[in-house]
């Protein structure tokens, strides 16, 4: 399977009108991704058959695999094989994948996971929306992690934000997620691509020759130089608990080191990590926070709110983990309170009244799933906490 | 595997066998299997009370290298003395 | 008896190197497995089938699961990847088919035990091998879960005893050579650590021979298998597999099952020539290049 001739330029430049999960899997190509390993699940399905379609032409590879374990596991070996890769999935191949992406965390093995959520749990509604698996982005690896995960809004999003996610994921060396849902992956909306401004962030490979290489030593930003398969490095790589030389190293020292390393490489650079957007909150008396599609329905219930002279302003989460407190801090002694919608029962609230801490009203907008809020449910709400 | 073992080495024929005792974990498999019987469990122990072997019989040995390949803890080795072209 | 005659003093030398030490991460050495087991041979019998086929540590990859065997990727000095249990082959499919991009005379040997890859990571095994996905598996089979204590484990023989089957296993185990061969492996073998030299004679051939290819080495697991099984040290074991083998090459897979205190057939049992996943993708690849 040498380099086949390049049929298709890597990048689909121009603007085009397509659905988020074709914009998502343009995205990750767009960014360098050379290998996709998936498995069918509405609503994630498109991502793998433009996948499909398009690698192979590119001189890259697609690979269906047996499940979504296998398909994890085959977008982390091709990471240590030296490309960039990614694979797709709904909620069922979530909860499969968790284990790897534990691996991954553990290896630091960069590569992009997206998440088209769906109706749960279980088989739920696998044709209707959800943003049911918030907190399983967060926690639903075993054991004591950072995550990174973007909450994409529109198709330009999928693009934009996997692009954003292949970048981060090589800067920080783990797997990074996108937490998309049905609406945004099957929505049709138009799509720029400029290739002048796609930024390539490319893996960090060792400084140094072999002898003076120490697979696991923090480099800038805490973050290891990262040597490949066939490179002369010979890392071992382990979901041990391993040292700095990469071995296992079973030990509360070295338990302690590691798990901190990783976790201080998020902490340390949240504030380069996290992303979010801000509409009208300086004047505000009410606060929207927002993620994914439901930043699209609160849109309209702003618009009502402010037809009835309701000072209402919105705070969009991009990056959703980690949770961009400081926004909210800031704005918590000044307002009556936040109005948070999700298509869920209260998960990203959870954080937004963690950080709030009291200090004003945190109001959820609850939808159990398979659609999205009516924009007056939401406005009645903020009615409600405006008082 | 510490570098540079101290261990012992007999002249057979053809070049030499080598027992690091340390390394031994008394399994036997080079004892009971080598295919001429040049070796035999040792009366002493070694630091980790393992009888390591030793050499009895090394006119014998053809450095087939059986014991080497079969040796879980690569603590027997045989090298062939290299013909030296005069 | 042979008359007691006095025995010869060996030389002590200082600074010894064991002739395949450049294949073994020897700053991790002594490793962990237990007096008898067998990994040690198989890992010894590896480096040399790579000396033989003159492949440098940087020739090649190595991906174990998790499990005794598991560890044996950590004692390598190649690349060496250590995965979760059971997704080893995964991994290695991921990995291969990436250096196929830019690397592709790179070799990738998955080496883990019997109840990572047949158990936990079964569904994975078949899938690789009707892929037929170009790399060398070699599963070393010690008939249970050693590195938990013991527990019964897919292979495990019928009525024999593990900490979990106590009263004797009571599950049909499986045939690994015919589950391999009727799966689509080209290369499946079979042999025991006994058989040290064609054991490394089929490692040679299996990583050399493209495609998915497949051995099995048995192999004692006297601390936790043997001993409750009659077999108390790996030396009981070994003569046990010197008396129940028989080399029967080209063997029909079918009769390859081992029953208690049964026959154990080793030898090569399938060696055949077939397109592996990278001549077919290939073929598409071009194809699809013509249609544009």
């Amino acid at each position: 399977m040498r380099r086949s001739t390049l049929i298709d330029p890597a990048i689909l430049a121009g603007e085009h009108f397509l659905n988020g999960d074709v914009a998502c899997a343009e995205g990750a190509i767009a960014a360098g991704c050379r290998f996709f390993a998936g498995y069918p699940i509405t609503p994630q399905s498109e991502i793998a058959e433009r996948m499909a379609y398009r690698l192979p032409r590119i001189g890259a590879h697609f690979l269906q695999m047996e499940d979504e374990l296998a398909s994890m596991a085959a977008v982390l070996g091709a990471v240590w094989g030296g490309v960039k890769a990614m694979t797709a999935t709904s909620g069922p191949g979530f909860s499969l994948m968790m284990e790897n992406i534990g691996l991954g965390i553990m290896t630091e093995t960069p590569c992009v996971v997206v998440n088209i959520q769906r109706g749960g749990p279980s088989t739920g509604l696998p044709t209707a929306t959800s943003q049911g698996d918030m907190m399983q982005a967060r926690w639903g690896t075993h054991g004591n992690h950072e995550i990174i995960a973007y909450a994409p809004s529109s198709p330009q999003e999928m693009f934009d934000l996997t692009v954003k996610a292949f970048n981060t994921a090589e800067r920080y060396r783990l797997p990074v997620l996108i937490m998309a849902d049905e609406i945004v992956g099957h929505m049709m909306e138009r799509v720029l691509i400029d290739p002048d401004k796609i930024e390539v962030f490319a893996r960090r490979k060792p400084t140094v020759p072999y002898e003076e290489y120490v697979p696991y030593k923090p480099g800038k930003d805490l973050v290891p130089e990262m040597a490949s398969a066939g490179e002369g490095y010979r890392v071992h790589v382990t979901g041990l608990t391993h040292n700095e030389l990469g071995y296992p190293d079973m030990t509360v020292e070295a338990q302690d080191r590691l798990i901190n390393r990783l976790t201080q490489k998020i902490r340390k650079n949240i504030d380069k990590i996290v992303e979010f957007e801000e509409e009208g909150v300086d004047e505000a008396e009410v606060i929207l926070v927002t993620y994914g599609i439901n930043a699209r329905t609160s849109w309209r219930a702003m618009e009502l709110a402010r037809e009835k002279g309701i000072k209402v302003g919105m705070l969009r989460l991009i990056t959703v983990w980690p949770f961009p407190s400081k926004p909210i801090i800031k704005l918590a002694t000044k307002v009556k309170g936040f109005v948070v919608p999700e298509i869920n029962l209260g998960q990203m609230v959870l954080e937004v009244e963690r950080v709030v801490a009291g200090k004003t009203v945190v109001r959820l907008v609850p939808h159990a799933g398979g659609g999205i809020h009516r924009p007056e449910d939401v406005l009645a709400v903020i009615e409600e906490v405006v008082g | 595997m510490v570098t540079g073992q101290i261990a012992k080495r007999w002249k057979t024929s053809l070049g030499w066998i080598t027992i690091v005792d340390s390394l031994c974990k008394g399994c036997g498999f080079c004892i009971e299997f080598c295919p001429l019987n040049a070796l035999e469990e040792s009366q002493e122990f070694n630091q980790h009370g393992y009888h390591f072997p030793e050499m009895v019989n090394p006119e014998a040995c053809v450095n087939c290298e059986y014991c080497q390949l079969v040796c879980p803890d690569f603590a027997i080795w045989s090298e062939i003395e290299e013909e030296h072209p005069d | 008896m042979r008359k007691i005659k006095t025995k010869p003093t060996p030389e002590i030398v200082e600074d010894v190197h064991h002739p395949l030490e450049r294949y073994f991460r020897k700053e991790r050495l002594p490793h962990i497995w237990c007096p008898g087991c067998g990994l040690g041979t198989a890992m010894s019998c590896l480096a040399y089938a790579l000396e033989e086929l003159s492949l440098g540590v940087d020739d090649v990859s190595i991906v174990s699961g998790i499990g005794c065997t598991g560890r044996l990727a950590g004692y390598m000095r190649s690349d060496s990847y250590h995965t979760t249990h059971g997704r080893a082959i995964p991994f290695a499919t991921g990995l291969r088919i990436a250096m196929e991009m830019h690397k592709p005379d790179h070799k990738v040997i998955v080496f883990s035990g019997d109840g990572d890859l047949f158990a936990i990571g079964g569904n994975h095994f078949i899938h690789a091998a009707r892929r037929n996905v170009d790399l060398a598996v070699i599963c070393v089979n010690n008939f249970n879960y050693g590195m938990t204590g013991g527990q019964v484990g897919p292979t495990t023989p019928l009525g024999a005893f593990g900490t979990t089957a106590p009263y004797g296993s009571f599950e049909n185990p499986f045939n690994l050579v015919y589950l391999a061969a009727s799966s689509g492996a080209p290369y499946v073998a079979r042999w025991t650590t006994l058989h040290t030299r064609r054991l490394k004679q089929a490692m040679m051939e299996a990583i050399m021979k493209p495609g998915f290819t497949f051995v099995e080495i048995i192999s004692p697991c006297p601390v936790n298998y043997g001993r409750r099984n009659k077999m108390p040290t790996g030396l009981v074991e070994m003569r046990y597999y010197q008396s129940k083998s028989v080399i029967r090459n080209f063997a029909d897979p079918k009769d390859a099952e081992i029953k208690p205190e049964g026959e154990i057939i080793v030898g090569t049992f399938i060696d055949e020539d077939k397109p592996d996943y990278f001549d077919i993708y290939r073929h598409f690849v071009e194809q699809m290049n013509q249609e544009k």
